[in-house]
């Protein structure tokens, strides 16, 4: 009887020895980040004086200069009045309904966050596109970020170096840095094979056919990459507030323990807004830099 | 004499994971069909054999899939070999470092690609400019010289245009003044011309022919038409399933193909198209030297016939003929102007096309007489009905003709 037990029954390990691997690999790690901890957390000090420093400039300012900053900056880059306008109209509805501060926190973790992913994204997408065997390690290592929920990796994260911006920061790339560094490396495969002959037909070093050919190339796939990776990085403004991330978040949160409906969707529009603001700057951008390639890809 | 430029000596190219422990099959005489069935290898090319001479337009045809786009790759190896020597200039490509490689490629070859491999985010000027400017040439010259090449291209005036604004002729134009831009000595040239409608594809050759008056570059031209290779051919290679079948001159393989592959491609040639005059000519049989109407007479006689073609010391005149001499009452009288009639000599260098007309009306058949009034042969009728006999071929030319004729 008991021999024939597995057939009806999944002959699962035995409790006790879970139990024991589970105490040994957490009380390892938690050994491991004690030890280690502290290294690794001034590691990331000069990440944080930034953060902080950045926040504090934007949360310093006169709201009526960033607002003018802000519309001369996305002018500069889209060329559009119309965005230019729709900035600033909603950039005054968020200071007047009282969500200034937490709008230039997020503002500040998130411009952070993302010109930290473009910046380690674009360069692990190129390494990706130029080594078949970089690709077959990075790929699966990407599908587990992006399909692990976000506060399992939360937990080693915040052991490692407690609440703050800085576990916050992390947890926030490892969620979007993917479709970035994937981007990349699609939008280099996808030159044209017969563009990069040429250019090594002519004898351009390999430097110069990934500076000179390849990323120009690739470049409106790279945008739409580093688009997905800002909008995934707004995104989780609400999950990196759990851990003592300030900003849009935290009211967020605070409106689902308590249930402030209204709170919570004003919150929530001004996630909405600046996400809106950053996707269309962001690909006005990429649209105006590569007007001239547009006949070829119509074609 | 012809002085060698390129040598490419037991050239052999497998595609796949492990081409190594393949090649004893292939040296074993196995079909590619064998190996790929077998080993999951492609047998790309298979002991290619050959040398290309400085200045001459050297054309590799073959059809699709023949192996075409992979032995042009070889000469600056945008493709490795599996086995083979492929040296230029006496300089063994395949020893060279990668640094030596790109300066190889900088100096020595130049390429033109089918589908042009212009780049879409640089101007027309920048792209011309591309192999100056990576070479670390300064702006001022890079621009200077490929303003140049644009110009003579026949692109002035579209420097600040984007590849996609240019229609595919004059992307091809662009891609021809790039090319030229570096100065190479040798310029390969992969199907350049067969992406283009059969009008710009016809006004290309005709510059490329032009440029090359000028410049005489060793050309390495890839096709699959045989009228544009026996066109710009000094000297063609055909390629079947990666191998060699026939190389020689342009007349040598229309007129001798040398397997059932060869003669196939050449059946539908417009052979007046291709062929000069000096091929398919008659040796001169003809000739009267005589001095004297009386002496003529005797020659006339002897060649048996009612006509000749009259020749003295200053060279070709004119075509005499029986009832004329026997029209002077005087037999001792000297040949003249008056007993000869004129008929214009056709060049031993016309093509078979442009004395088609002449041949058909003529009563006697054309002499054919070089630049110095040389007598040299004699084109029939019957000579040029022979050689563009085959009905394919006729309706071909018929056709072609008339093309031309609304050109
Ligand atoms: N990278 C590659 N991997 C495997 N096989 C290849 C590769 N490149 C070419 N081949 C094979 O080599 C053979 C010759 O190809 P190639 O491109 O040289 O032909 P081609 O004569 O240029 O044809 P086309 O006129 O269509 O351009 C084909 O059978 C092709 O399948
Ligand atoms: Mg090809």
């Amino acid at each position: 009887m008991a021999d024939s037990s597995w057939l009806t029954k999944f002959p699962q390990m035995d409790r006790v020895d879970l139990v024991e691997i589970r105490k040994g690999l957490d009380s390892a790690y938690r050994d491991f980040s004690r030890e280690y901890g502290e290294v690794i957390e001034s590691v990331f000090d000069p990440l944080l004086m930034f953060l902080v420093w950045f926040e504090k400039l934007l949360l310093t300012t006169p709201w009526w200069i960033i607002i003018v900053a802000v519309a001369a900056l996305v002018y500069l880059v889209s060329r559009s009045w119309k965005l230019s306008l729709g900035v600033v109209v909603s950039f005054l509805a968020i200071g007047y309904f009282g969500m200034w501060e937490d709008t230039m926190r997020t503002l500040s973790i998130i411009t952070v966050c993302t010109l930290m992913a473009i910046g380690l994204g674009i360069p692990i997408g190129i390494v990706m596109a130029r080594s078949d065997k970089a690709r077959s390690v990075i790929t699966p290592m990407l599908d587990i970020m992006q399909t692990m929920p976000a506060f399992v990796y939360l937990i080693p994260v915040v052991m490692l170096l407690g609440i703050g911006k800085i576990p916050g920061v992390i947890a926030v790339i490892i969620y979007a840095i993917p479709p970035v560094i994937r981007l990349t490396n699609l939008g280099i495969r996808l030159v044209d094979s017969e563009v990069m002959e040429a250019a090594t037909a002519y004898g351009a070093n390999p430097t110069q056919r990934l500076f000179g050919v390849q990323l120009p190339l690739a470049m409106p796939t790279i945008m739409a990459g580093i688009n997905q990776t800002i909008m995934m990085a707004l995104s989780m403004v609400v999950i990196a507030s759990m851990i003592g991330v300030k900003g849009l978040g935290q009211p967020v949160l605070k409106s689902i323990t308590n249930q402030y409906f209204t709170l919570g969707l004003f919150n929530g529009l001004a996630i909405v807004a600046l996400a809106i603001i950053f996707d269309r700057v962001s690909q006005a951008y990429a649209k105006r830099t590569q007007r001239h390639m547009q006949g070829i890809e119509n074609a | 004499m012809p002085e060698p430029l390129i040598k490419i000596e037991g050239l052999y190219k497998l595609f796949g994971n492990k081409p190594a422990s393949v090649m004893p099959l292939v040296h074993e005489g196995r079909s590619k069909d064998d190996i790929l069935a077998e080993t999951g290898h492609t047998l790309g090319l298979k002991d290619i054999n050959l040398t290309i001479n400085k200045g001459e337009i050297f054309v590799i045809m073959g059809l699709s899939g023949s192996g075409k786009s992979t032995l042009i790759r070889h000469f600056n190896r945008l493709i490795d070999p599996t086995e083979g020597v492929i040296k230029v200039d006496n300089i063994d490509v395949m020893k060279l470092s990668s640094k030596e490689l790109e300066q190889f490629r900088r100096h020595k070859m130049s390429m033109v690609f089918q589908r042009f491999g212009l780049m879409p985010h640089r101007t027309v000027l920048e792209n011309v400019g591309y192999g100056l400017s990576i070479q670390g040439k300064s702006k001022a010259e890079w621009t200077a010289k490929a303003t140049e090449w644009l110009e003579t291209v026949g692109l002035a005036g579209y420097e600040a245009q984007y590849p996609a604004q240019l229609s595919g002729g004059q992307q091809q134009r662009v891609g021809l003044a790039r090319a030229l831009c570096t100065d190479a000595e040798i310029l390969l040239m992969d199907e350049a011309f067969s992406a283009l409608d059969p009008l710009i594809r016809s006004e290309m050759q005709d510059q490329l022919i032009e440029l090359q008056d000028k410049l005489h570059k060793t050309i390495i031209f890839i096709t699959h038409d045989l009228d544009e290779a026996l066109r710009l051919g000094d000297r063609i290679a055909i390629l079947k399933d990666g191998e060699m079948v026939q190389q020689g001159t342009p007349d040598d393989i229309l007129l001798n193909p040398a397997t059932d592959y060869v003669e196939a491609f050449v059946k539908d040639v417009n052979r007046a198209r291709a062929l000069t005059v000096e091929t398919v000519m008659k040796p001169p049989s003809r000739r009267i030297t005589a001095d004297t109407i009386a002496e003529a007479l005797v020659q006339m006689k002897a060649i048996k016939g009612d006509y000749g073609y009259y020749v003295n010391a200053d060279g070709y005149q004119g075509v005499v003929t029986q009832d004329a001499l026997e029209a002077c009452s005087d037999d001792s009288q000297k040949m003249s102007n008056k007993v000869w009639e004129d008929m214009p000599g056709i060049s031993p260098d016309a093509m078979l096309e442009s004395v088609i007309p002449e041949t058909l009306e003529g009563k006697y058949p054309l002499p054919v007489v070089d630049e110095d009034g040389n007598l040299k042969g004699e084109l029939s009728r019957s000579n040029l009905a022979g050689v563009l006999g085959g009905g394919s071929a006729e309706n071909d030319a018929g056709k072609k003709s008339v093309i031309e004729a609304k050109q």
